[in-house]
This record gives structure tokens, C-alpha cells and sequence, in this order.
């Protein structure tokens, strides 16, 4: 024991462990082994094998833990599926009954499961005891409350169903959470696979819902690795895919479900900007920046890793950095008084070690405070980079480490130029007193969350999830509920699996010969406002309803798509206009069209053969709907979040950009203005396909838009194949998100190609819909058209 | 020197004075220097935020914890500021300054060779003569609050007087309070002004200049007042007097403590750091000694850089050591008054 009188001297902080006994007791008590959680039983893995956990901290075996494969993943799937009937038919007040009792229960075993979380995973019990888990708990209260108001709040949809959930390891509990609770409220049930490095507590978390008495088969875990994950990703009975990891796994798994009918959500990674603006509090920057980078060791997707500062403060937002950083403590993460805990893995230790060393081959300027790391155990240093270009590897990927790297600006749009540039777009943070600059640069980035003068903020309550390749989807909040919720439909039509039929730039032998035609009009593409020529030169036959040819369309390919895309970007002020603006020139094209509608009218009947009482009802719901679009462009607001106190959570409702969107063969004229509308009224620029066998209602259509002031680029139409011209759209990196209504094939196709800059794709798997119901409008067509950002904004004098 | 220049001079009794500071050099002061802060930031819920995460990343234990606590108690103020002191008052209060815990536990914890004493013993003016008396050959230097504390609005020729009363009837630290109004006004050199003058006055008599920050509301006036304070040649910054509404919290120490530490990389002083009202238990005293080691460090866990103003503290601290002593919950009957 030290004596008090030499403390006195040395002022140290001396040893501050914390009791681990219970969770010692509680792992001997499964010397033997995990089991899955499987239909409210502990099952053995059906071929007996486990693989060994490690506490990271240490280096020592943990547990020994089920190796989970396609039987005992199918195992959980038909347990799931038998639990949702009888769940999803409980009232909203009897889930929230269950979910209630699991917060309680995670709050009653709150310590138990912080320890258990630290020893897993190696983060310091500081954070697991003070941010883990009682936001663990916090999830599950908020959406319990989810459950209890779901009649009311989300009249017309249902669960989706059986519920495929991959987590990772950087927080395992909480990850876990966000999949599950939500899920759960929302009527459903899951099978969820936790990390491999990191299983203990799901595994802890299933002992809890057996004692709350959550019926059978509404939890299932399954513990495994890659393989396991694999198996619940290609399950055909799972409905809907939530996976949070890597956006390399993420991609894999966009391929592998395309098609699949399956719903998707992907948390993936992110390489989070961290502004700090000259007249920021510097101080408070820089512990903004210990609790961006330096917490749980910098494996935070969302994690501040690339600081950007601007160029008078730069060296004394260093200097103070450095300072900063011979005060952090590293090593034991059972400690009390620790502030970075060790990496998860010798794995991920040796990726970080890997990407330190190129940088430093790249030339950047390494910092680093050795002092204290413990000889044993992963443990890395808190690392600054600086004297870095957005060239350098460092600085484009991520490295899921403690590792921050520094770049500095001269202007906010230098800043601004600087954080978009990547192809990333989970979170960023914005620092600066002047709160013109922070809410402008706030608006500006593409990210799913910012942070002003703050960072790493959560809450049940607000949304969180990326844009770009940091996937698509959110956690948390009313946006949250959206991904585990569809709309009951009735009576749905019968899946379209007819292959389209190739069009041929031949032209079709007619054996009637008809006197002087009438004056022909050529339906060309519409690209940038103006009518163009098809890049290929061909055009094809439209055929009537008898199969007799009444109008050519140019056959458009993927040089008309890039064009279609660029005149598309060009047009970016329409975003910035004022909803009130957008408003008005959708009342414009409602307008025209109603003044063209016999013109119209006729033009369905040509094309469809539909009767003229119908095609008046198409165009007349055409009207309608546009002004519906109309009406909501200045009313689809986002939303203030309640979280903490003395913030305001501001969930925006954001354009995503460039969108492409493909027709149905359906309502041709319907189907194009019940697409384009809500695309366009919230600020979008589309590239649209119209239906490739009734394109001539959408090539009219651009007179309509010429003269109602839509401005030139808003909205571009290519006609042609509509899987072709699907597939370009669906690879291209710069539409932002894909509209498909088609066939169940070329939902596949898109989804597949979309995996490039995982774009959010809505294909309707070829089920046709009802165009002139009122399923066919409605707030999914605008939620589907926006991505929400949410901008925490503290405040306080 | 003061405006008027007629203030009649007092020779400071040092007779009685311990080294006030070890190797440290005292504090120039510097001209007025606007520039060092008038662009100044401090982001309210930021500082708020390093403040409330503080003491949840740092955990004391055991022996470490005992003589953490043992340490603020020779940081501490031990302070008397009411309007029914009296001499016999402060004499009570200088014997517990003098044996501030029960020598059984003294000894308990190995101290006995050089048992803890408190930092110093802060009075009002007017008791300063019986706090020496009481505290001679203890080496426990006696802090005077002066210039019309609390609220520091009578005239500046008697604040000034003040000071050279208190420091000509032996106290050897003045807490002065400063205009508020200047600070509200932002008008930087009258403060500059006034606290150099108090500071001449104090002659080897070290100055503490109280800001008052539950006055100044706003972080950033609690920065700006505490630069000037130092360019005026404080030795010691110091939040509050006791008496406003809000006294010491940690987001303004928090803020104080960055203040100090810019002013010794522009100057290489290194300024003391005084806390006073509102911190009432040991997890406070804690609570600061991490700030103060974290922010600054441990050159600030010293008594000549860190001082903790405190009345009810001792007493909790007592019983907190009793407790490491013997494991059983402690209660202030078995302490000693003070």
C-alpha cells in the first residue's frame, strides 16, 4: 500500500479497478460453453463447434461461443416466424408492456452489463457504465413508448416482418439496441447475429428477456462469424436486412439481397469532418475532439477523424492538441480512471499500425504519447496526424483507430469543398461562436448528422444514419420506426416476372398503307430543357394497343443517361429555392396539364387502349395528384427532436440531389407524374424512363414543363429500355438515390448495380400498384424523396 | 499607487509571515492588454460539458483517496465571514486551522511528523489582529477579504485604506472584490486600473481578486475579468465571495483555470487559482483537485497556486477520513468545532 504521505508528494491518481466478481462468476458459470438463444431455449450449435472470446485488455480467453451456421440460423428464422404471428397481433400497448420491462431490467443490471461490455470489448468502464448502457436503456424505454403509440402514430402500416440484424463490435450492447428495440415496437421479430469479438452481452441481453417472460422466438441470437451472417442474409424467409458495419460488408450485402424482396437498412463507416472555425472556443474544440477521436479508441463509425481547421488557428489548435494529449490515459479499461481502453482485436490493431505507417511513408507528421501504454494487451496510442492533404490515404480512409488526422482551410467553402470530398457522409461537427457560420456550413455538408460546437451526441429520439456510402436508413427517432414499418396493403397485385421484351431500332412492317400522314411529331429525349436527338441515333416503334405502330421514341443508352445526369447536376439551385417557389411551378404544370387534358386523354387511349372514361380518370388524378405535391412542397417538415436539455435536435428533411426514377408500364402518364412530383417538390433533380412501351404521354409531358417554368435541368426524360437505361442509372455515382417500378427482374438488376455507391434504391419488385388509389400518394413517396439530417444544436449562456 | 496619492501608509507587519510562495516568481502584472482577450470564446455547454465529465474520468481510491482529501485541507481557506465574528470566534476557528483533525487519526495515516494544517485562515479586516495572535508560530498565513466586500462600492480611497489596515495589522493575502460594473461595461482599463492600485497597495501582501462570477453571468466576462485581473498583477484569481447568488462552479473554474494558462504562455507567471462558496463536500474538494490537476497540473495541488475558500468543507473531510481510518461511517459529533 502506498504511503499517504508520499501521495502527498506525488499527487498521482493511483489505482481505481472496478469489481469485476460477478461477471468472473457469471462466465465460470459457462465454462462449458455459449449456447444460441433460440425460441427462448439456449441451444447448442447444431455441429457442436464454438470459437474462443478474448478480453482484448488482457489477452485472455473469455468464454467459448456457439459457431452458429445455416441450420442453426434457419433454426432461429422458423422460431421468428412463428413468434410473429402471435406478436405482431398483440396490441402496441401489450409490446410496450415487454419493452418497458427490458429497459427495467437492462437498468437493474446496469453495472453487470458495463463490466461485462469492458471486459469483451476493452473500452473504458467509464464509458461503458456512463454512455453504453444507459443509453441502452434509454433506447428501450423511448421506443417503448414507440410501441405504445403505434396505432395512433403510424395509422396504415404494419411490421415487416422477420427481421435479420448484424452488429458490430464497437458497441455491442447498444448496437444490439438499436436494432432490436425499434424492431420489436414495431411489431416484429429478429434474429440477431452480435459481432464475433463481441457476443457476451447479446448473450447477457437474452438471459434478460427470458426473466421478463418475452414470448419465444420474438429474440433470437445467434452467435457466429461471417459464415453465420451470411446465413441470415440469404435466408429466403427474412424480410428485411439491418446491418451496421463495414462498407465493404455493407456492399456485399446490397448484392446479395437484390431481388430479394427482402428491406434493407445499412449502417456503415463514415470519415467524420471536425471543423473548428477561427472564432470557435478553442478550448472546447479540442475536448471535442478528445471525445471525437479518443473515444472507445477512435472505433466510432462516426468518429471526428479528419480535423480541418482553419489556417490562423491551425498551430494552436495543435499545440493545444498536443498538450491535450499527454493527459490522456491508456491502459487498463476496467480502470475508473482510464481514458482510452485497448483495441478489440490484435486484427484491427495490426489495420491501424498498417495505416499509421503509410501515412507516415506518405510524408504526414506523426504525434504520439507513448507514456503509460501498458507491454501487454492491444493498446494503441492517441495518434495526430498533421501536415496531411486530402491526397493522403489517411485522410480518404478509414481507420477505425485513435487516430486523427489534420488539414487545414481558408474559407468556409474551402471547408465545406474539403468535408464533402469523400465518398462518405455519416456525421460531421461544426465549430465556430458565429451561428450564421455553423448553421450555413450545418446545411451544407452531406451528412446524415452534424453536430454544432458538440460531437458524438446520441439519443433515442433523433435519427442517426449516413448519407452517401455511410448506407441508408436511420436509427432512432420517428425516422427510425420508418425502417421497421411498411404499409398494409390489402389485396397486392401479383408480382410482374414477365421479362421486358428487347426494342428494336428496326422499323415494323405495317401492312396498311394509309394515305398522307398527319404531320409527324418526333418524341425526343429531354435533357438540360432542351428536346435532344438520342446519342445513339435510332429510334423505336411505339406499338397501340393492337400492336400497331403509332409513334417512334428515341432509343436512348447510357451516353443519354450521363448527359441526363449532368444536366441533372447542373441544376442544383432548384434545391435552394424556396419551397414556396417549388410549390408554385408544380401548381404551374397542374395548371398547363389541366388546360392540355383532352390531348392527353387521347394520347392514353391511343397508346393503352384503356377506355376514355379511364384515360379522363388518369389525366384528372394526374391534375389532382400534382397539386397534392403542390401543396406539400412547404409542409413536409422536419421535425425538433426532444433529447437533451438545452438542445434543439433539428431533423431536416434533405434532397438528396440527383435522383433517377423508371416508370411503369401502368397509367403511363399517372406513373410519370406520380414519380416525378414528389421527387421534384422536394427539391430533387430527376432522370426519368418513362414506360418503355407508352413513353408518348412523358415526351408530350415536356412541353408541359417548358411552359410552367420548370427550369431547365430539373427534370430530364430518356426513353428507351428501361432495364438498360435502369442499370446505367442504378452504377451511376452521382444519382444519389433510384426509383424502380418494373419488373421483379429488373429490381433485381438495379439493386445489384446500385451497390457501387450504395444509392437507396426503391424497386417495387415487380408489383405493379393501383395508380389511381390513394396508396399511390401519399408522405412515403416524400419520405422516400428526402434523407433526414439531423443537427444537434446546444446552446446556453 | 493610489489616485488621490494622500492615503496614509501603514509599514506591513511581516513579522509574523510564513513564505508565502516557494520558488515561484511573483507576478509583474503587464500593461493592459486587450488584444490577449477580447476576441475571446468560451462556448457555454462545451465548458459545461468538460466540466460535468471531469470527475466522472478520474476515480480516487483508498489511501490515494485519504490523502487527496488530506490535501485539501492544506489548500483550504478555512474561512469565517459573518457579521457576528468575534474574536473569540476566530480564535476557535484558528485552533482548528492549527489541529484540523484528531491526532489519533493524524496518526493513523502516518502524518504525525508533519501533521496537516489548513492553507490559511480568511477573515474579515477588523479580525485580522486575533487571527494572528492565535495562529503565531504556526506558520498559517491570515487572508484579509477587503475593499468593501462584499458587494466592493464604497469609494476606492477606503477600499484602498482597507487594504493597508488589514495588511498593517499583520494579514499576509488580501481577497479584494473588484467593480462588477466594470466588467458589465466593459470597461477594461478602469479594472485594470483599480486592481493594480489595490495590488500596490497590498505591498508584499499577496493579492487574491475575487471576480465575483455569479455577478458576471457570462463565461466569457469570467475569462475577460480574469486576464485583466492578471495583467493587473493578481496573484491568485478567485470566483466569488460567498455572498451571490452562484459561487464557485466548475465550469467557471473550468474557465478560470484555461485563463491561467494562457496568461502563463503569454508570460511565463504562473497565477494562483482560488475557488470559494458552494464547496461543501469532499467529492467537491475532489472534484476541483482533479480540475486543477487535469487542466493545469499538480504545480496547482500546492497551496501557493491553489487555495479552496471553505467553511463547512473540513467537517465533511474530517469524517471522511475517520472512515478510511477505521471503516465505520463517521459522524461530526466525534470531530472537533470549528
Amino acid at each position: 500500500m502506498a504511503l499517504v504521505k508520499d501521495i502527498l508528494v506525488s499527487m498521482d491518481y493511483g489505482p481505481a479497478p472496478e469489481v469485476n466478481e460477478p461477471v468472473v462468476g457469471w462466465l465460470d458459470q459457462h465454462k462449458d460453453g455459449f449456447n444460441h438463444f433460440i425460441d427462448g431455449k439456449f441451444v447448442a450449435p447444431s455441429e457442436g463447434k464454438r470459437f474462443p472470446v478474448f478480453n482484448p485488455a488482457y489477452e485472455t480467453e473469455l468464454a467459448q461461443v456457439a459457431q452458429g451456421n445455416a441450420a442453426d440460423v434457419d433454426k432461429a428464422v422458423k422460431a421468428a416466424r412463428k413468434a410473429f404471428k402471435s406478436w405482431s397481433a398483440l396490441t402496441g400497448h401489450d409490446r410496450a408492456v415487454y419493452l418497458y420491462a427490458i429497459a427495467r431490467h437492462i437498468q437493474k443490471r446496469e453495472r453487470f452489463l458495463s463490466v461485462l461490455e469492458t471486459m469483451d470489448n476493452g473500452k473504458p468502464i467509464r464509458e461503458t457504465r456512463d454512455i453504453d448502457i444507459p443509453l441502452v436503456a434509454r433506447h428501450f424505454y423511448h421506443h417503448a413508448g414507440w410501441a405504445e403509440l403505434i396505432e395512433s402514430e403510424f395509422p396504415g402500416e404494419g411490421p415487416v416482418g422477420v427481421c435479420g440484424q448484424i452488429i458490430p463490435w464497437n458497441f455491442p450492447l447498444l448496437m444490439l439496441a438499436w436494432k432490436i428495440a425499434p424492431a420489436l415496437a414495431a411489431g416484429n421479430t429478429v434474429v440477431l447475429k452480435p459481432a464475433e469479438y463481441t457476443p457476451l452481452t447479446a448473450l447477457a441481453f437474452a438471459e434478460i428477456c427470458r426473466e421478463v417472460g418475452l414470448p419465444a422466438g420474438v429474440v433470437n441470437i445467434v452467435t457466429g462469424d461471417g459464415v453465420t451472417g451470411n446465413a441470415i442474409v440469404e435466408h429466403p424467409d427474412v424480410d428485411k436486412i439491418a446491418f451496421t458495419g463495414s462498407t465493404e460488408v455493407g456492399r456485399i450485402i446490397r448484392e446479395k439481397t437484390a431481388g430479394s424482396g427482402k428491406k434493407l437498412s445499412l449502417e456503415l463507416g463514415g470519415k467524420s469532418p471536425f471543423i473548428i472555425f477561427e472564432d470557435a472556443d478553442l478550448d472546447g474544440a479540442v475536448e471535442g475532439v478528445v471525445d471525437a477521436i479518443w473515444f472507445n479508441q477512435g472505433q466510432v463509425c462516426c468518429a471526428g477523424s479528419r480535423l480541418l481547421v482553419q489556417e490562423g488557428v491551425a498551430e494552436a489548435v495543435y499545440a493545444k492538441l498536443r498538450t491535450r494529449m499527454a493527459n490522456l490515459r491508456v491502459g487498463d479499461p476496467l480502470d475508473k480512471s482510464i481514458d482510452m481502453g485497448a483495441i478489440v482485436d490484435p486484427v484491427q490493431l495490426k489495420r491501424i499500425k498498417e495505416l499509421v505507417a503509410k501515412g507516415e511513408a506518405e510524408g504526414a507528421t506523426l504525434f504520439q504519447v507513448n507514456k503509460g501504454l501498458p507491454a501487454k494487451g492491444c493498446f494503441f496510442p492517441p495518434s495526430l496526424f498533421t501536415n496531411v492533404a486530402p491526397a493522403s490515404t489517411i485522410a480518404e480512409v478509414e481507420i477505425f483507430g485513435p487516430v486523427l488526422v489534420g488539414m487545414t482551410f481558408r474559407t468556409p467553402d474551402e471547408a465545406v469543398a474539403i468535408a464533402n470530398n469523400s465518398r462518405f457522409g455519416l456525421a460531421a461537427s461544426v465549430w465556430s461562436e458565429n451561428v450564421n457560420v455553423t448553421l450555413d456550413i450545418a446545411a451544407k455538408l452531406k451528412a446524415g448528422v452534424v453536430w454544432i460546437n458538440s460531437t458524438n451526441m446520441f439519443d433515442a429520439a433523433s435519427g442517426f444514419g449516413g448519407y452517401r456510402e455511410s448506407g441508408f436508413g436511420r436509427e432512432g427517432g420517428r425516422e427510425g420506426m420508418a425502417e421497421y414499418l411498411k404499409p398494409v396493403t390489402d389485396k397486392p397485385l401479383k408480382a410482374d416476372e414477365k421479362v421486358a421484351a428487347k426494342l428494336s431500332p428496326l422499323p415494323v412492317a405495317d401492312d396498311e398503307i394509309s394515305g398522307l400522314p398527319s404531320i409527324d411529331r418526333t418524341a425526343k429525349l429531354y435533357v438540360g430543357g432542351k428536346q435532344a436527338r438520342p446519342d445513339s441515333g435510332y429510334s423505336y416503334t411505339v406499338l397501340g394497343p393492337k400492336g400497331q405502330p403509332i409513334s417512334q421514341a428515341g432509343l436512348g443508352n447510357r451516353k443519354d443517361i450521363r448527359n441526363a445526369v449532368e444536366a441533372a447536376g447542373k441544376a442544383g439551385s432548384w434545391g435552394g429555392a424556396t419551397a414556396h417557389n417549388r410549390a408554385q411551378v408544380l401548381y404551374y404544370v397542374a395548371e398547363n396539364l389541366s388546360s392540355r387534358a383532352k390531348e392527353f386523354e387521347a394520347r392514353i387511349v391511343a397508346m393503352t387502349g384503356v377506355s376514355a372514361k379511364a384515360a379522363a380518370e388518369e389525366v384528372a388524378v394526374s391534375i389532382r395528384r400534382t397539386f397534392w405535391y403542390a401543396a406539400q412542397a412547404d409542409k413536409f417538415d422536419g421535425a425538433v427532436h426532444a433529447t437533451k436539455s438545452r438542445h434543439v435536435t433539428l431533423a431536416m428533411n434533405e434532397a438528396f440531389g440527383n435522383m433517377g426514377i423508371l416508370c411503369p408500364d401502368e397509367a403511363p402518364l399517372l406513373g410519370f407524374v406520380s414519380l416525378v412530383m414528389p421527387a421534384i417538390a422536394m427539391g430533387n433533380r430527376v432522370i426519368v424512363v418513362p414506360s418503355s412501351s407508352h413513353p408518348l404521354a412523358a415526351t408530350d409531358f415536356y412541353q408541359i414543363l417548358d411552359t410552367s417554368d420548370v427550369p431547365a435541368g430539373v427534370v430530364n426524360i430518356v426513353t428507351g429500355e428501361r432495364d438498360a437505361l435502369a442499370k446505367t442509372l442504378a452504377e451511376h455515382d452521382d444519382v444519389a438515390a433510384l426509383w424502380y417500378f418494373g419488373s421483379k427482374a429488373g429490381s433485381a438488376l438495379v439493386e445489384k448495380a446500385s451497390a457501387g455507391n450504395l444509392k437507396p434504391v426503391w424497386a417495387n419488385q415487380g408489383i405493379p400498384r393501383r395508380w389511381t388509389e390513394a396508396s399511390a400518394q401519399g408522405r412515403e413517396f416524400l419520405r422516400r424523396a428526402t434523407q433526414v439530417k439531423n443537427i444537434w444544436v446546444p446552446y446556453g449562456e | 499607487m493610489p489616485a488621490d496619492g494622500s492615503t496614509e501608509r501603514k509599514t506591513p507587519s511581516t513579522s509574523n509571515a510564513p513564505p508565502l510562495s516557494n520558488a515561484l516568481k511573483r507576478n509583474d502584472g503587464t500593461p493592459l492588454q486587450v488584444d490577449w482577450f477580447e476576441s475571446a470564446q468560451v462556448n457555454t455547454s462545451a465548458a459545461e460539458r468538460r466540466a460535468a465529465t471531469l470527475s466522472t474520468r478520474r476515480t480516487v481510491k483508498k489511501e490515494y483517496q485519504a490523502a487527496w482529501l488530506i490535501k485539501a485541507v492544506t489548500l483550504m481557506d478555512l474561512t469565517t465571514l459573518a457579521g457576528d465574528d468575534t474574536p473569540a470566534r476566530v480564535h476557535r476557528l484558528c485552533m482548528k486551522a492549527r489541529r484540523p483533525f484528531r491526532e489519533d487519526l493524524v496518526e493513523a495515516l502516518g502524518l504525525q511528523a508533519n501533521p496537516p494544517k489548513v492553507g490559511a485562515v480568511c477573515v474579515y479586516p477588523t479580525m485580522v489582529a486575533p487571527a494572528v495572535k492565535a495562529l503565531e508560530g504556526s506558520g498559517i498565513p491570515v487572508a484579509s477579504v477587503a475593499t468593501g466586500f462584499p458587494a466592493g462600492l464604497t469609494p476606492l480611497k477606503q477600499r484602498l485604506e482597507e487594504i493597508h489596515y488589514a495588511v498593517g495589522e499583520g494579514a499576509h493575502e488580501i481577497d479584494i472584490v473588484i467593480t462588477r460594473a466594470h466588467v458589465l461595461n466593459a470597461d477594461w482599463q478602469a479594472l485594470y486600473d483599480e486592481v493594480a492600485a489595490m495590488r500596490e497597495a497590498c505591498g508584499e501582501a499577496h493579492l487574491k481578486a475575487i471576480l465575483a462570477t455569479g455577478d458576471l453571468k457570462t463565461l466569457r466576462n469570467v475569462y475577460k475579468a480574469s486576464m485583466v485581473a492578471m495583467q493587473a498583477g493578481a496573484d491568485f484569481i478567485k470566483t466569488s465571495t460567498g455572498k451571490e447568488d452562484v459561487n464557485a462552479t466548475l465550469p467557471v473554474s473550468l474557465v478560470m483555470c484555461r485563463a491561467i494558462r494562457d496568461y502563463e504562455a503569454l508570460t511565463g507567471f504562473k497565477i494562483g487559482f482560488k475557488p470559494a462558496g458552494g464547496l461543501k463536500t469532499a467529492k467537491d474538494a475532489m472534484s476541483w483537485l482533479i480540475l486543477m490537476k487535469e487542466e493545469l497540473g499538480n504545480a496547482w495541488l500546492e497551496p501557493d497556486l491553489f487555495r479552496i475558500g471553505a467553511s463547512s468543507l473540513l467537517a465533511d473531510i474530517e469524517r471522511q477520513i475517520e472512515h478510511f481510518v477505521t471503516g465505520r461511517y463517521s459522524s461530526t459529533i466525534r470531530h472537533a468545532l470549528a
